[in-house]
């Protein structure tokens, strides 16, 4: 066969092989948070109009490059024979069309992208689980109420019932945030996303912004503050857990309930907890319902993660977090110890470095009784 | 440098308080001068340096993430990495290296012998390069920057006492852009002015070339643009320092004004980015296909709408911000709108090389590089248009592909375009054509590696902006890659400045047209005298040059004209008698040490610093203002 | 668009800002093409002020987006503002761009004594305002306003505050004209740089008439 139809097969290959390469490189690994890999009604609804578009998008590049690569190989200067080109200075029929064939296809893409928009943006079903989320540096705490008024308070990770739309509401100013000024009870953007079930959505305090998602399948999805917060934006994580219906009630009966047991009945741990280093200062450990600065921890040992959502909850690794926290998520907590308004206090302190004057400074086993304590209130 | 400059004439001066410097060469005359080709050599020295800053930045930005939980840079120290990085990119390379070029091109290219202020000129270069050391000194002053190049509220607007981010970094960005921003103002009005008023004859706005009306949009885009962004900055150092409320959303204040006000601005300076790498690929590809712009009213009215639509598109930076469907879906649209004359931009360059006579130097492959990478970039852009796929590209690694590509693989791909293109009338030499091919394909390879598996890394979850990830969730290998990718393109950048330092003194003799060009910087000597054009041309057609040494016969097909020559030899037997040019002055210098010394009190709360430079300034000004012209 | 005929043959020697500047000896200055519609230094007034428009503008909008919407308590426009004293003020900045008119007027037709006058009276109308502006300032800090106090006060001094400075910069270089004047060094030949100065202050009246209309005239949101 000619030179020019071999060249030909080759690029149709070539383009055949990268075409495949995407499609096999493409879906990603099975990571929890992917987006190509959507396991709820939104996130299918955008990947299915957007792999098409990313087909177009790529044969559109592979076109433009192929053409570029054709031009400056065909026409290259070859002394004698070509070096006195034709000096063309435009082709408006030609050009006309170029304009109008991609305005074309922009047309027919921006229909199915508007009506999805307005789908997306739709008002709650009536049935759907309406669960506040609300971004603290740096990490999220899920309140669940009933008729207006908060009955659960969950951090880092929450359960929603499979198969009926959850609304979430985002805000970034709720009391529990302090209240001293300069900054009041609100605190910085983050963004709420969890990748195979929706797109994100903003924490913009000042705003509340809502989003919807339904999960069609039982499983954790994993979520991740999608918006630079600061200092430990990286470690702020968090998990979706889609249960049956009824597991999820029961779940929730479960988190409405008191706790396993109380600071008094925790004897040694509690007494330590809540008197020698004042840990309720931050932590609610007796009502679920209560929102506090760091997270409620009624019923912590039913949670799976901990710590902006970032550490698996071991016992090691509460009894490293509890003795000394901003070494594994940094923080900027060194004046936490102080007197409210005094210094510069964001997080969780280290209780065994860095102890103000006439403080007491935490030993390895006293942290490690503390988290005897809080392993019980499952 | 032929000896012909010293015969300019300089008067004696009659008044003022100070004379005015005299001298033309040496080390005094740099920091002295007003000539805009020696200010277009520092905007390009300043920025080449920045350049490998912020490489430097990026390199410890893929350092910490060639491994999930890296330990290379701190939580902290990462943050101030990765704004540092977007911050030096964007404002102190991007920026001024199209400054650079524009301040040496410019006035050659419309046959003037300089810009409309020779000193606003200089004094534009001191103030940009005080506001990027100002900018870098926070690192040794109480934290660098580390807001994001973008500093969203409250995060950097809260003071400091609320420990939203700690360090003293977001007053020194506040601060250190709007000095920036003044720089870039004056240096926007200067070319303007020179553009629409000191044209040679016959040279009518459709005669100019292409680069020249792309950094003609950029210089009214600029004006326009940066007011918007420093009256932001201006809210959030307020808001840091002096208690007002802006952005404070527990007293009615709303972030979001902030990012309306910062995108207002921020869209629009992506264009200022851009147009000025497709003025110079304008440039290049015709020269090396030896044809004309294919459809040069086209690529200058698409620049135009670019321009103006661009203002119409910045809330697409805020797409998961809760705008509410009407306004994401306008704002969607007219992004897929813009997206239509920038593509058509690409037809008409491949038209340009198509059937040409190509000549594959260094610089034609940059070129062509830049076309294949910005479209790359481009249909990445045209996804993010698609709104509800936006909310799971954005604040992820698939937009930090998407924006390098067309930064990158645009912006930069054209500026070394650029550098290998005008290197030779610059500095009289030829740069090393084998070295050039190395940077060039080092520089895609690079690239590439670099920046296109950041798409899929984006799709399977991995956030911007974060100096840790977690292993296991297959992101890996990917960021591995990502890393080498990184250094193969320092290396690609280190051959270049061994090309650029060694080819000054060692490379060919350029002479004035090594390319056989179009335009009229290459009908006069290499480097230029410093009075540009003995006579001022006259211009009978768009590439009057080009139509000087070439006529097209009944085909359309390039004839030699044997006269070609004779006009560059008129021009370099002219010894510059009689021509006489502004001279060097001490006060742009003294006048724009003024403006850091009151960047520093704003930072520090210091009246007393603030009266110094306001005095330096004052003082600058007033000197400035009475000097004797000559 | 216009095809510019002819442009300078030497390069223009006009540097420097527009404030002022000495005899350039018979130079071609501003910079002028044969045909151009404005001088170079005119042009480059012009697009600074347009830029200006975009600063004044952004404020503005925030002001305008913000009214209403405080928070915090603290004084409202309604307890603190006294519009006929600032009307007054206003009026007073209004007269200051016809004394400005009136000096270009003078210098273009060389008398220079009336244009010295009418320098003087336009940077001391101006300063009156800026008075004005200090008097009511101090007043509305002694109501208990403050930067912090609510959105008010923030948006209200910022923005006000920046066109006071941009007042108070304009009768320095005003002030400056007159003491070249007095000393020979700006004459009849020299009015370009007067009227430069006139398109400053006229664009700074010009901004106060919108502060005024937005800020005080326009009806309180109700509370």
């Amino acid at each position: 066969m000619t030179n020019r139809s071999r060249r030909k097969r080759l690029a149709v290959v070539a383009s055949g092989l990268v075409g495949l390469a995407f499609v096999v490189a493409g879906c990603g690994p099975a990571n929890g948070q992917n987006s190509l890999l959507p396991k709820g009604t939104q996130a299918k609804e955008i990947n299915n109009l957007i792999v098409p578009i990313f087909g177009v998008a790529i044969v559109v590049a592979i076109l433009v490059g192929v053409a570029t690569v054709y031009c400056a190989v065909r026409f290259r200067a070859r002394p004698g024979i070509n070096d006195r080109p034709r000096q063309v200075h435009g082709n408006p029929p030609l050009e006309i069309a170029w304009t109008l064939i991609p305005a074309v296809i922009l047309a027919v893409i921006a229909v199915p992208t508007v009506s999805l928009i307005f789908k997306l943006n739709e008002a709650p079903k009536p049935n759907a689980l309406e669960v506040t989320a609300v971004g603290k540096q740096w990490w999220w705490q899920f309140d669940y109420k009933d008729q207006g008024v908060k009955t659960v308070v969950v951090a880092d990770e929450f359960h929603v019932p499979v198969g009926r739309q959850v609304h979430m509401t985002l805000t970034g100013c709720d009391p529990s945030l302090g209240t001293t000024p300069p900054t009041g009870d609100c605190n910085v953007i983050h963004s709420f996303w969890v990748p195979e079930l929706n797109g994100k959505r903003d924490v913009i305090p000042g705003h509340l912004n809502t989003t919807t998602f339904t999960a069609d399948k039982p499983g954790t999805y994993l979520g991740q503050c999608a918006e630079y917060c600061g200092l430990s934006h990286a470690n702020m994580r968090f998990r979706v857990i889609a249960q049956s219906e009824s597991d999820f009630q029961a779940w929730l009966a479960g988190q409405h309930e008191g706790p396993a047991i109380t600071i008094e009945q925790a004897g040694e741990g509690g007494k330590l907890f809540a008197q020698k280093y004042a840990c309720t200062n931050c932590h609610a450990a007796e009502d679920s319902s209560v929102s506090s600065y760091g997270p409620n921890l009624t019923h912590l040992a039913s949670r799976s993660t901990f710590a902006s959502g970032y550490y698996k909850l071991t016992r090691a690794n509460l009894v490293d977090w509890i003795y000394n926290a901003p070494s594994m998520i940094p923080m900027e907590s060194k004046d936490c110890r102080l007197p409210v308004g005094q210094g510069i206090c964001v997080g969780m302190p280290s209780f065994s470095q860095n102890t103000p004057a006439g403080q007491p400074t935490m030993t390895r086993a006293e942290a490690e009784t503390i988290a005897d304590y809080l392993l019980q209130l499952k | 440098m032929t000896t012909v400059e010293n015969a300019v004439a300089v008067s004696e001066p009659s008044a003022g308080l100070l004379r005015r410097p005299r001298a033309n060469r040496g080390f005094l005359s740099w920091l002295t001068t007003v000539d805009h080709k020696k200010i277009g050599i520092l905007y390009g020295c300043t920025a080449l340096i920045f350049l490998v800053l912020g490489g430097v930045e990026a390199l410890l930005i893929r350092l910490q993430l060639f491994q999930p939980n890296g330990t290379v840079l701190t939580a902290g120290q990462y943050n101030q990495m990765f704004t540092m990085h977007g911050t030096t990119m964007v404002f102190l390379v991007g920026m001024p290296i199209a400054v650079g070029f524009g301040n040496y091109f410019i006035p050659l290219m419309i046959g003037a012998r300089d810009v409309a202020f020779p000193r606003i000129n200089m004094f534009g270069y001191w103030v940009v390069l005080f506001g990027g050391l100002f900018l870098y000194s926070s690192f040794f002053l109480g934290g660098a920057p580390n807001g994001g190049w973008f500093g969203y509220t409250p995060l950097t607007s809260a003071p400091l006492a609320s420990g939203f981010l700690p360090g003293r970094g977001p007053d020194f960005w506040a601060i250190g852009l709007i000095l920036l921003g003044i720089g870039s103002t004056t240096s926007a009005i200067n070319f303007i002015v020179t553009v629409i008023n000191m044209r040679c004859p016959g040279m009518s706005l459709m005669r100019m070339p292409v680069f020249v009306w792309m950094m003609l949009v950029v210089a009214f885009l600029t004006v326009f643009a940066l007011p918007v962004v420093t009256v932001a900055l201006i809210m959030v150092w307020f808001d840091r320092n002096t208690g007002t409320l802006f952005f404070a959303p527990a007293a009615g204040g709303d972030p979001l004004l902030y990012q309306h006000l910062f995108w207002i601005f921020g869209h629009p300076e992506v264009y200022i980015l851009i147009l000025p790498g497709m003025g110079i690929v304008s440039e290049t590809l015709p020269v090396f296909s030896r044809k004309p712009l294919f459809g040069y009213s086209i690529v200058v009215f698409s620049g135009i709408a670019i321009g103006f639509l661009g203002w119409g598109v910045w809330a697409h930076h805020m797409f998961a911000t809760g705008l509410g469907p009407v306004a994401i879906s306008a704002f969607g649209l007219a992004t897929m709108l813009i997206a239509i004359p920038t593509g058509v931009k690409i037809f008409n360059w491949l038209g340009t090389v198509y059937k040409g006579s190509v000549k594959l130097t260094s610089s034609m492959m940059f070129s062509l590089g830049f076309i294949v990478l910005f479209t790359l970039g481009g249909v990445s852009g045209v996804t993010h248009s698609i709104v509800p796929a936006d909310t799971q590209q954005t604040d992820t690694y698939y937009v930090v592909a998407h924006f390098h590509y067309v930064l990158f693989g645009g912006l930069l791909f054209a500026l070394f375009a650029g550098f290998y293109y005008w290197y030779p009338k610059i500095f009289g030499r030829m740069l090393n054509e084998t070295l050039g091919k190395i940077n060039f394909w080092t520089l895609f390879i690079g690239m590439n590696l670099t920046f296109f598996p950041m798409h899929f890394l984006g799709l399977w979850g991995q956030p911007r902006r974060t100096y840790r990830y977690d292993a296991g969730l297959g992101w890996d290998t990917l960021n591995k890659l990502i890393t080498v990718g990184s250094f193969i393109i320092a290396i690609s950048v280190l051959v270049f400045v061994v090309n650029a330092i060694v080819s000054k003194t060692r490379g060919a003799i350029a002479g004035n047209d090594p390319w056989d060009g179009r335009t009229l910087e290459w009908s006069i000597p290499s480097p230029p005298p410093e009075y540009n054009f003995a006579e001022i041309p006259e211009v009978n057609s768009r590439d009057d040059f080009w139509y000087r040494k070439y006529t097209e016969d009944e085909e359309g097909r390039l004839v030699p004209l044997p006269s070609g020559g004779a006009e560059a030899e008129a021009q370099a037997a002219h010894d510059g008698h009689g021509i006489h040019l502004p001279a060097p002055s001490y006060y742009p210098l003294v006048m724009a040490l003024g403006l850091p010394i009151l960047g520093y009190a704003a930072v520090f709360h210091s009246v007393w610093v603030a009266i110094i430079g306001a005095i330096v300034l004052l003082f600058g000004m007033y000197a400035w203002a009475i000097e004797p012209a000559d | 668009m216009a095809i510019i005929e002819a442009s300078d043959t030497e390069v223009s020697t006009a540097g420097g800002p527009p404030a002022a500047g000495n005899d350039h000896g018979g130079h071609d200055h501003g910079g002028h093409g044969g045909g151009a519609l404005l001088t170079n230094t005119k042009l480059a007034m012009w697009l600074f002020l347009a830029s200006d428009c975009l600063f004044f503008g952004a404020f503005i909008s925030a002001y305008l987006l913000y009214r209403g919407r405080s928070q915090k308590g603290g004084p409202t426009p309604r307890e603190l503002f006294n519009i006929p004293f600032t009307s007054a003020t206003s009026f007073i900045l209004l007269m200051s761009s016809l004394a400005m008119v009136l000096a270009l007027a003078a210098v273009q037709r060389g008398d220079l004594r009336r244009f010295r006058l009418w320098l003087v009276a336009t940077a001391i109308f101006g300063a009156t305002f800026v008075g004005g502006q200090i008097y009511e300032f101090t007043h509305f800090y002694r109501e208990g306003l403050r930067l912090g106090s609510n959105l008010f006060g923030s948006t209200f001094f910022v923005l006000t505050g920046f066109h006071g400075a941009h007042v108070c910069v304009g009768i320095i270089w005003l002030l400056s004209l007159w003491g070249m004047s007095m000393q020979g060094r700006l004459g009849q030949a020299d009015s370009e740089k007067v009227e430069i100065a006139g398109l400053y202050w006229h664009f700074v009246d010009i901004v106060w008439i919108v502060i005024f209309t937005v800020i005080y005239l326009m009806p309180q949101p109700g509370k």
